[in-house]
């Protein structure tokens, strides 16, 4: 048998009020040929017990890298500072050992393709009972939690489907199981890297709903990374804008939404298609996302900002206080904002 | 969003886990089962030799020197009065033995070597692939030749230099598909959920190339067969009067002046056969592979 998740103490650090994950002002650097600026820029992000938190972002923005830091993946030959801490402990200087028992009973993660994320030629029930029996949960205990978990997120037969391979299930039941095994270690939190983009978009509802009604359930933290903002303000407690590798606006999300104070955030309020009537037709943001080529001086948005000053394009705005949230605006205050 | 019904075959393969085993064998059209058939009755009949054979592959008789097919001797006898039918189904046995083991050692060695290399990466990699480069400059023939020079002729030197010889063949394959198993998010996954790499490596990554490394392990066992046939041929390998079909075909040469050609063509008949048999299942299974991986 491995060693390496038998370290595992159940919920050793965990306290009822503390956050699950605190990232604090993390900052990543790719050597300079991979890279003219920093893929994250000082992105600091809370999740706690419970509670449900959106990262949104157009893709480039570095909201993967910053959820895959969570789990202590990070790109090669890349550069940190700052922390990632789990349940109270930093991953990023963590050892092997802590690390594997921190991704076994902390942490989880839910991918995007779930047809990718799983071994193809394994039985679905030992996808769901190996993490328990490496911790020492008897084959009988961990059949039984594998079923139980299987008809938590509504797979009909679940004892059957044990013994059925990832291919016998469409990508939504198949995405279904990868969450029953996200779950399977009690993880005091969840890290749900756009998890119904591979999926079609009839299954997306009733998987959003599986993971938010068992995160609630289970008092789960929940950190959802998506570029969908209409996904994002239906089940997001606080949500997370982030822009160029740096968090541009965060907030409760009806503030956000009801009233951005970033431009940016404004921008991709009003070009996502709505279908009430008498809505605005979408807008695009002109121009392209910031490459990871370029390092230009001050905002990140201000190429594309329809408010830009001088000023924007020579310093870096700090994210501060407005109304319920931070934005990092210089003219955030002003009410340049319809 | 119902799950997909399997149809009733499946579900049989499913309650025999022997039997799906098998389906990596199956389904590749006649030429494939004409092979796997002729590999199957070689085994047997090495298997059974003591059984088959007419007569002793060994006794001689000068008397009944290069006699012609039919009558006493099916495939009539060598130049010593020995059946060559007997000789044939004998041969087979040593035939068969020393590939299985140059395939045995090269398969797990270079497995090992391979999945090392291509899970680690870096400097693991560099100085393992070099080395295998290094030992695939040589050639396998030259090897084994220096071998018997050190430890005189036999099974031993050539079967321990084909399987040095052998595996880079197999370690090159298995670096290059465990890189390219390790970059799928699947095995990502894995170590998200806090798998060391070692458990990794052993109980999703191996058994998932598996496959691609049987399919390389069957023709290499064709051209073992073939390169240890031409040791014994050279008089390097199996020594007389040991029935062996590279030796038989060394021995049968003189014989062709006189007008036989049976003693040394029918080995070499049995030595093309059991090669191309192999070469077929091999490239039947990668086939299949590649079919599955689309």
């Amino acid at each position: 048998m491995t060693t390496d998740r038998s370290t595992l103490a159940a919920g050793h650090g965990r306290t009822a009020d503390a956050p699950v994950l605190e990232i604090d002002r993390l900052t990543l650097r790719l050597p300079d040929d991979r890279a003219a600026r920093p893929l994250l820029d000082g992105v600091s992000l809370t999740v706690a017990p419970g509670e449900t938190v959106g990262l949104v972002g157009e893709s480039g923005s570095g909201k993967s890298v910053a959820c895959r830091s969570v789990l202590g993946l990070l790109p090669a030959r890349a550069r940190t500072s700052g922390q990632v801490r789990v349940a109270g402990r930093d991953v990023l200087t963590m050892g092997r050992a802590d690390l594997a028992a921190t991704r076994a009973g902390e942490v989880a993660m839910v991918f995007q393709d779930p047809r990718a994320s799983v071994n193809p030629l394994r039985r679905v029930g030992d996808f769901l009972t190996e993490g328990l029996r490496a911790t020492g949960v008897p084959a009988a205990r961990a059949t039984a939690r594998a079923v139980e978990l299987l008809g938590a997120v509504g797979i009909r037969d679940p004892r059957g489907a044990l013994r059925r391979r990832p291919h016998e299930f469409s990508g939504g039941m198949l995405q279904r199981v990868v969450i029953a095994a996200a779950l399977a270690g009690d993880p005091a939190l969840v890290v749900a890297d756009e998890p119904t983009t591979a999926l079609d978009v009839t299954t997306q509802a009733e998987i959003i709903a599986i993971l938010t009604r068992l995160q609630a359930e289970r008092g789960t933290g929940l950190l959802f990374v998506t570029h969908d903002l209409e996904l994002a303000a239906a089940i997001c407690d606080r949500v997370y804008v982030m822009y160029a590798g740096r968090i541009v606006e965060t907030g409760p999300t009806t503030g956000l939404f009801d009233r951005p104070r970033h431009p940016y955030t404004a921008g991709l309020l009003s070009c996502t298609p709505r279908l009430d009537p008498g809505a605005p037709a979408p807008r695009p943001i002109a121009g392209r996302p910031v490459s990871v080529a370029e390092a230009p001086p001050g905002c990140a948005f201000a190429a594309r900002c329809p408010y830009a000053q001088p000023r924007c394009t020579q310093e870096v705005p700090a994210l501060t206080a407005h109304g319920a949230g931070l934005a990092a605006c210089h003219r955030a205050d002003e009410g340049i904002l319809p | 969003m119902t799950l997909t019904a399997p149809p009733a075959a499946a579900t049989a393969l499913r309650r025999r886990p022997g039997l799906r085993r098998l389906r990596l064998l199956g389904g590749q059209g006649p030429l494939f089962t004409a092979a796997l058939l002729l590999l199957a009755a070689l085994v047997l009949v090495a298997a059974l030799a003591p059984l088959l054979a007419p007569y002793d592959p060994e006794a001689m008789d000068l008397t009944a020197s290069l006699v012609g097919t039919g009558g006493d001797h099916l495939l009539g006898t060598d130049q010593s009065g020995r059946d060559i039918l007997s000789r044939l189904l004998y041969g087979a046995r040593t035939g068969l033995l020393g590939p299985l083991l140059v395939v045995a050692v090269s398969t797990v060695l270079g497995t090992g070597l391979g999945v090392l290399a291509g899970w680690r990466g870096g400097w693991a990699d560099a100085v393992l692939s070099r080395s295998m480069d290094l030992v695939f400059a040589v050639p396998g023939l030259l090897l084994a030749i220096m071998l018997v020079a050190v430890a005189g002729s036999g099974m031993t030197a050539p079967v321990v230099a084909m399987a040095v010889a052998y595996t880079p063949y197999v370690g090159r394959l298995v670096r290059g598909v465990a890189r390219q198993e390790k970059a799928r998010p699947y095995i990502e996954s894995y170590r998200v959920q806090g798998w060391s790499g070692r458990t990794i490596c052993l109980r999703h990554l191996l058994p998932n190339i598996a496959p691609t490394v049987l399919a390389q392990s069957a023709m290499n066992f064709g051209y073992a067969l073939m390169d240890l046939a031409a040791l014994s041929f050279l008089g390097f390998g199996v020594q007389p009067p040991t029935a062996d079909w590279g030796a038989m075909i060394n021995e049968g040469q003189s014989a062709i002046q006189q007008g036989a050609m049976l003693p040394a063509l029918a080995p070499s008949f049995c030595i093309v056969l059991a090669v191309v048999a192999f070469g077929i299942v091999g490239e039947g299974i990668a086939d299949r592979i590649a079919k599955r991986e689309r």
